[in-house]
């Protein structure tokens, strides 16, 4: 499987301070590859990295095997990306702004109704993007990522801020370009979004990479803190590990009736968050 | 190529919708328009008014409208999705550049227009006019690519506007201010509009003019090199 982004100890310091610390790691071609982290770990920073905006001092970044400090329009153009803010033109309509860039990146302009479409914004082709709300300046900046048809899409945090129904929206769109081949690097701070969409997630927390993995395998791996939270009908709420060891205490409970409801708490990539920070994602 | 009138498609777009820029191009000829057909001062120097807009203009309309345009699209990161998607920074500021130029000119048209002169005292005019927005248009440009945010631009661009509009005007009233505005090219240029039917390019607005797009090239190199456009 071909490499699309590779890292190797890659570090970025501001003022001294590494935001972000030798961090290295490799995307394969054709996922969805989540950087999951809380407000402040460096995500944005490593986006800027990847995509030229930056240049580190320390360590190496490959963006299809060329170093992201002296990347060309070949690479460039095999990009899209969805930065965290919009960068749309707030004056001209929706369907002006996506037709300006597609002069810009030499594409015909009468594919955009079909990509407005996709994103839910046929209807609004003509308003000015000042009048737009959030979710709706999200789902253009997205539509104008996927105008060049990119092999490779940064998104940060493409999602933060809309509401249930444009986010299952956006996560479809994702995974149609993923089923087209595309190669997907997003960020986020939301778990449940880097384990229902990211083949792979890299865990950040103050610049260093502290999980790797297939989301399901990363919860797998903290199987040890499944608990089962057990409300008695006095009301008393007992908390017992999630394996053989409590099976004769809840029989107990049981046969004496005395079970008001029982919940399991599967480990997510939060609880691996908090169980390796001590801190909550958000 | 195809960058630069893609980029000054879009401003063309954008500025239609923009009032504080649109004022900027319009308020001196719409003013010389009318201040020219009606108001009659006796005595009152030949083309009293299209000269002082004239020059007004130059030292008011690309400086603001480039700073303001180049600021605001690094404020909102437009430039920056630009420079990402394979626009070169010179690209950009020759779409920019060229359309407000061009804007400053259609602009000039109309107060040489107002001015009745032949057709090639006009060309002289048009050509005065020219220069005096390259120059502007230059300072304007460092100034946008300097500042960080468009409230910052305009913190600066007032000043240098203000110095470099009034000084012609106050160097009718005041000697001292006279001997020093000559080293300004607004100045020269407002000399220049003020005996244009007896044109002549002496050394000294030569060397002046000259020296003003020199120092303002070295400036915008300078800047452009140091802040880029990120
Ligand atoms: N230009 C800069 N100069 C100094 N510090 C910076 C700069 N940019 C970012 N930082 C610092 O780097 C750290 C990481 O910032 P970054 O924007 O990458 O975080 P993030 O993970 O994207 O957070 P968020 O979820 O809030 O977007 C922060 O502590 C921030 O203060
Ligand atoms: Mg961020």
């Amino acid at each position: 499987m071909n490499v699309c982004i590779k890292a190797d100890q890659l570090t970025v310091r501001f003022s001294q301070e590494p935001i972000l610390d030798h961090l290295s790691f490799e995307v394969p071609e054709g996922m969805i590859f989540g950087l999951l982290g809380p407000s402040g770990a460096g995500k944005t920073t490593l986006i800027k990295v990847l995509t030229g905006q930056l240049c580190q001092k320390e360590g190496k970044a490959e963006l299809f095997g060329k170093d992201t400090r002296s990347l060309t329009a070949a690479e460039h153009g095999k990009i899209g990306a969805m930065l965290d803010n919009c960068g749309l033109y707030e004056r001209l309509s929706v369907y002006e702004n996506l037709s300006f860039y597609a002069d810009i990146y030499r594409v015909s302009r009468r594919g955009i109704p079909d990509i407005l479409k996709s994103v839910g914004l046929y209807e609004a082709r003509k308003t000015a993007v000042s009048k737009l709300s959030k979710g709706m300046k999200n789902r253009l900046s997205l539509a104008r990522a996927l105008m060049n048809h990119a092999k490779l899409l940064f998104l940060d945090e493409p999602t933060s801020g809309l509401d249930p129904v444009t986010t299952r929206e956006i996560h479809g769109i994702l995974t149609e370009e993923r089923k087209k081949g595309t190669t997907v690097f997003l960020t986020t701070h939301n778990m449940f979004e880097a384990e229902s969409i990211c083949d792979y997630v890299i865990l950040l927390h103050r610049g260093n990479i502290i999980e790797r993995g297939r989301p399901a395998d990363i919860c797998r791996k903290y199987d040890h803190l499944n608990k089962l939270h057990i409300t008695l009908t006095d009301d008393t709420e007992l908390t017992l590990d999630n394996n053989s060891a409590s099976a004769s205490a809840i029989k107990e409970y049981l046969e004496q009736d005395r079970i008001r409801s029982i919940h399991s708490s599967e480990p997510t990539l939060e609880t691996a968050f908090i169980e390796l920070t001590g801190k909550g994602l958000q | 190529m195809k960058n630069i009138i893609a980029i000054f498609k879009k401003q063309i777009r954008d500025t239609l919708r923009n009032k504080t820029v649109l004022i900027q191009f319009l308020m001196f000829p719409a003013m010389t328009l009318i201040m020219n057909h009606t108001v009659r001062i006796p005595d009152m120097p030949q083309n009293f008014f299209v000269n002082l807009f004239a020059a007004m203009y130059i030292g008011m309309a690309p400086l603001t409208s480039i700073a303001a345009v180049i600021s605001e699209e690094k404020e909102k990161n437009t430039l920056r999705v630009l420079i990402l998607s394979n626009v070169k920074s010179y690209e950009y500021l020759l779409g920019i550049g060229s359309y407000v130029w061009l804007a400053c000119m259609a602009g000039s048209m109309v107060i040489c227009i107002s001015g009745h002169y032949d057709w090639k005292t006009g060309l002289i005019f048009m050509g005065i006019m020219a220069v005096g927005i390259l120059i502007s248009l230059l300072i304007g440009a460092v100034i946008g690519i300097g500042s960080r945010t468009q409230m910052m631009a305009t913190s600066i661009t007032v000043p240098v506007m203000m110095i470099f509009s009034f000084l012609p005007m106050l160097s009718l009233f005041n000697g001292t201010v006279a001997k020093i505005a000559r080293f300004a090219y607004s100045e020269q240029i407002s000399r220049m509009l003020g005996s244009i039917n007896s044109f002549e390019l002496t050394a000294e607005r030569i060397g002046v003019i000259g020296a003003n797009i020199f120092i303002a090239a070295l400036v915008f190199a300078a800047t452009f090199r140091k802040c880029d456009l990120s």
